[in-house]
């Protein structure tokens, strides 16, 4: 057995209906924008905040029960727990904040133990600073190293890089890639930052509003969302509502109407004739034609329209394409930079994409498709992924074609 | 010079700042972590003595110490004297009017100390009360300090409370703030101004010393 699971449920002061696990050694994460109750969950994992309704089982061990009266204090879950702040005593010492996690044991084995783990997160030379002495970085890893002091049975990690400049960042992932392999207990990384989490993740969560709604690995959650508003969260921008116009078991496909242009779906799901769903297409199925000549694929799904946006974002250019046959609804996709020059991709040019039939996914009619997240206006994706919405939202009392 | 003044005066303010020590930091703590019912009248009731005049406030003290009231008789049946204009009179009264001055520095002092960091503590397995001794106290140290320094001094200068609740028995509670109104009183100019001098120069060197130190200690722990 062994692992995290989590089963935590409230309806005030913060909704709260949350289920999650992670086997020992996994590497979880728990995504949502800021307000969604990610700290709350893992306060509540580490005991720090009391919910109404809950159980809490680590390692076989039960630390929260709200139904048999059992809520083990802070101080004797085996938790070991990184903040935001990182929150290092700012009296002690680098070596002191380490070994001041370890306990009951005579002073001379725990500083021996402490610079073992300040070592191991490349401290070694900096014990005796103290936190106000250290960049952002190496705070960081004194808090990471006195989390792991009391060799905790799972490590807590909330939005841990938040704090530190992007090159540090960077360098801190790798860091803590590469101590994970060492640790043999479960890991819950909270954070709002998506790519974060697809780069650390075997498994993610995706929370909004206290809500776990989907589960499953980074390319599941971001390629097959099991609604709407995940496909919002995980910043899925091209999410748009079809008819079901046929199935063809035979080939295992679907015929997709959308808005008078057929599209082909790999799989023959349940859905049936004539339903109306939604469907998104990730970025990275979406294949811009060569202008100049035929290329590849061209046959799959083409969309004709026209160019309305050009970003650069380092080697990368970031397209909007309106259809032709619905320009209000437009498909945004990434290409390399020197492709998009070299087909001569600037707004206003007409161009062709393919959406790949592999890549195109149906989702159920229902659930919760309705509600876009308001609560969350720093986040460029929900908001474009809003305004498609009330776009289709403004035309869908169109009859069909 | 009168020394006994002076030495009354010093070990009232003295033993007033040691027994405000544990209970500011107690009622200080609770002040600033706890969440109860008529929290904020009890804040009221220990910012009192800020705001009352030292005539009533040390009215209310002879009543509640007098040989009528429930303390005066129980302090008689005890030991076998009256609480009022006795020295053990004075220095209760002079911790229940020392209260503010302790008490809120160090709840402030508890305050700023971030959430997170006792959370912290929680995490890495301190139970409470190693918490508070690793923790909090060497970070609240400096506004603690700066409330055993404001009571000590605030207890030498002390005079309308004194004069109601202890009287001016020399040796007893005749204090030194007392003793310089009473030269005055007498005319003897030179005696209050050696007198008031003394105090002055030593409530300086006092307070002086301690914000270095404190200071001193804040740079250490920042």
């Amino acid at each position: 057995m062994g692992g995290l699971e989590v089963e935590l449920d409230q309806a005030a002061p913060i909704p709260l209906s949350a289920r999650l696990g992670c086997a020992p050694g996994e590497l979880a994460a728990l995504v949502g924008p800021s307000g969604s109750g990610k700290t709350t969950i893992l306060r509540a994992i580490a005991g720090l905040y009391r919910p109404a309704r809950g159980r809490v089982v680590v390692d076989g061990t039960v630390w929260l029960d709200t139904a048999a009266g059992i809520s083990v204090p802070t101080h004797r879950r085996r938790v070991g727990m990184v903040f935001q702040s990182y929150a290092l005593f700012p009296h002690m010492s680098a070596l002191d904040n380490v070994a001041a996690a370890m306990g009951e044991r005579p002073r001379a084995e725990r500083l021996a133990r402490a610079r073992e783990l300040l070592r191991l997160v490349h401290l070694e030379g900096l014990e005796a600073r103290k936190p106000a002495e250290l960049s952002g970085g190496q705070q960081q890893r004194v808090a990471v190293a006195r989390a792991l002091a009391r060799e905790p049975a799972i490590l807590l990690l909330d939005e841990p890089f938040s704090a530190v400049d992007r090159a540090t960042r960077q360098r801190l992932y790798r860091e803590i890639a590469e101590l994970r392999r060492l640790l043999s207990m479960p890991v819950l990384l909270v954070t709002h930052d998506l790519e974060e989490a697809m780069l650390l993740a075997d498994r993610l969560t995706v929370l909004h509003r206290g809500r776990t709604l989907q589960t499953g690995t980074p390319v599941e959650v971001t390629t097959r969302p099991v609604s709407p508003e995940v496909a919002r969260l995980v910043d899925l921008a091209n999410l748009f509502e079809g008819r079901i116009a046929g199935v063809d078991r035979a080939r295992g496909t679907t015929l997709l109407d959308w808005r008078g242009r057929l599209l082909e779906v790999r799989g023959a799901g349940a859905a049936a004739i004539g339903a109306t769903v939604p469907w998104v297409v990730p970025d990275g199925f979406v294949i811009l034609h060569r202008r100049d000549r035929p290329s590849r694929g061209e046959h799959e799904n083409p969309v004709p329209g026209r160019i309305e946006q050009v970003l650069a974002l380092g080697q990368t250019a970031r397209l909007t394409l309106r259809p032709d046959h619905a320009p209000e609804l437009p498909i945004r996709f990434s290409v390399p930079l020197h492709v998009a020059r070299r087909n001569g991709i600037e707004p206003g040019v007409a161009a062709t994409v393919s959406l790949l039939a592999e890549g195109i996914h149906l989702m159920p009619a229902s659930g919760g498709a309705g509600r876009a997240p308001t609560d969350e206006p720093d986040q460029e994706g929900a908001e474009k992924a809003g305004q498609d919405r009330e776009d289709r939202a403004g035309t869908s009392d169109r009859p069909g074609p | 010079m009168d020394w006994v003044a002076l030495r009354l005066s010093l070990e009232l303010a003295g033993l007033t700042v040691l027994l405000l020590l544990p209970i500011g930091v107690v009622l200080g703590r609770a002040l600033a972590y706890r969440v109860f019912a008529g929290k904020v009248l009890v804040e009221a009731l220990v910012a009192l003595p800020l705001v009352l005049p030292p005539t009533v406030f040390g009215y209310y003290l002879l009543v509640a110490f007098g040989a009528a009231s429930p303390l005066g008789q129980l302090w008689q049946t005890l030991f076998g004297r009256t609480l009022v204009f006795s020295f053990e009179g004075l220095l209760l009264a002079s911790v229940i009017f020392n209260l503010p001055f302790a008490v809120q520095p160090i709840q402030r002092a508890f305050e700023t100390i971030p959430s997170d960091l006792r959370a912290a503590a929680a995490c890495c397995g301190m139970p409470p009360w190693r918490a508070v001794l690793r923790i909090e106290l060497p970070l609240a140290w400096p506004g603690i300090v700066t409330a055993l320094v404001l009571s000590f001094a605030h207890t030498l200068g002390e005079f309308g409370i004194v004069l109601m609740v202890g009287g001016a028995i020399p040796g007893e509670t005749e204090t030194i703030a007392i003793a310089i109104y009473d030269r005055v009183q007498a005319f003897d100019d030179a005696a209050a101004a050696r007198m008031a001098l003394v105090l002055l120069l030593f409530s300086l060197a006092t307070i002086t010393v301690t914000f270095l130190a404190s200071r001193r200690i804040g740079r250490r722990l920042g």
